[in-house]
């Protein structure tokens, strides 16, 4: 299925309520491409549940998930593919700086944990339902959110403070 | 040898106590197999058939630090992993050596600036014997540092040892 199909049977699914926009980046003389969907951030789980379970979509594979820190909001990036049909999706949501969470999907696609936490661990997007939101990467005591735009490297005094 | 020179049977040496130890140590550094990125490839093969590290009687890798001489810091250190090496260097019996091997163990190589999790230098946290510049360092750097290190260790005085520091 093309993506732009691929977005059609979302928004006859749901409405544009929650599907809200296709989303394609170049133009003729390059060629279109990295098409996205842009998604209501709080039905997230709910359209990530039908995506592996409908028939004509089957998206059982979760590629990757990314936080994204914009100027104005964090996003959370999805990339799916279907081992069925062979086809790929992206799926993005927003979320706002001052309290930044989204629904975790590791309940329909188990792949998500780690990459949550990696988010979260990173750009500090909180994963609401996620069975175990905890730091990944870095060590537990660390404090921030170093791929943050506004992050500030720590001193090496100062992480020796946290007991590092 | 002077006075005491033909007054033995054959096959009697007279030499230092110092001397003794100092050359049985130098002559069997079993580093610990340990490595943290891109210079413990190097590491790996300055140990294997091409370099052969074992020439120099430091080709035992042990796969623990109680029975290791020697730890090779071969990569970068990470704020994460730098207690664990704390603790790893803690378990290993004296005498013990540290060999910080290449630009980020030495001191945060290309992390230097912008690695906020890289801590810029091993030695912040294990007293080091000798540096091994490079990024990577060769295989025969590598093995220049070990020679050097048995030269350090030659200068030892086993029976007036001072107790080492600790570090951090």
């Amino acid at each position: 299925m093309e993506h732009i199909e691929i977005f059609n049977r979302l928004r006859q699914q749901f409405g544009e309520e929650v599907v809200l926009e296709h989303v394609v980046t170049g133009d003729e003389a390059k060629g279109f491409r990295d098409p996205y969907i842009l998604l209501k951030t709080e039905s997230l789980a709910e359209v990530a549940r039908f995506l592996k379970d409908d028939e004509a979509l089957a998206f059982d594979m979760l590629h990757c998930i990314s936080g994204v820190d914009w100027p104005e909001y964090f996003e959370s990036v999805y990339h799916l593919f279907s081992f069925k049909h062979r086809h790929m999706a992206t799926l993005k949501v927003r979320t706002s700086k001052d309290d930044p969470k989204v629904p975790s999907v590791t309940s329909v696609w188990p792949a998500a944990d780690w990459h949550e936490r990696e988010s979260y661990d990173l750009v500090g997007i909180r994963y609401e339902g996620h069975p175990d939101l905890t730091r990944i990467l870095l060590p537990e005591e660390w404090e921030g959110h170093p791929l943050r735009k506004d992050y500030e490297t720590p001193t090496h005094e100062h992480l020796r403070e946290l007991g590092l | 040898m002077g006075a005491l020179e033909g007054k033995f049977e054959d096959g009697v040496i007279v030499t230092s106590v110092d001397a003794l130890f100092n050359w049985a140590r130098l002559s069997s550094i079993w580093p610990m197999t340990f490595g943290l990125a891109c210079c413990a490839i190097e590491m790996m093969h300055t140990a294997a058939c091409r370099f052969d590290l074992d020439r120099f009687g430091a080709g035992v890798f042990r796969a623990t630090p109680r029975q290791s001489d020697l730890m090779i810091v071969a990569g970068t250190v990470t704020y994460k992993m730098a207690k664990r090496i704390k603790l790893l260097y803690d378990q290993m019996p004296e005498p013990r050596y540290v060999i910080a091997m290449g630009s980020c163990a030495i001191g945060g190589g290309p992390y230097y600036e912008h690695g906020y999790h890289v801590v810029k230098g091993v030695d912040l946290y294990i007293p080091v014997d000798v540096y091994v510049p490079g990024c990577p360092p060769h295989p025969e750097t590598l093995m220049a540092g070990l020679i050097e290190l048995q030269e350090k260790i030659r200068q030892d005085r086993v029976l007036r040892r001072k107790k080492t520091v600790d570090a951090a």
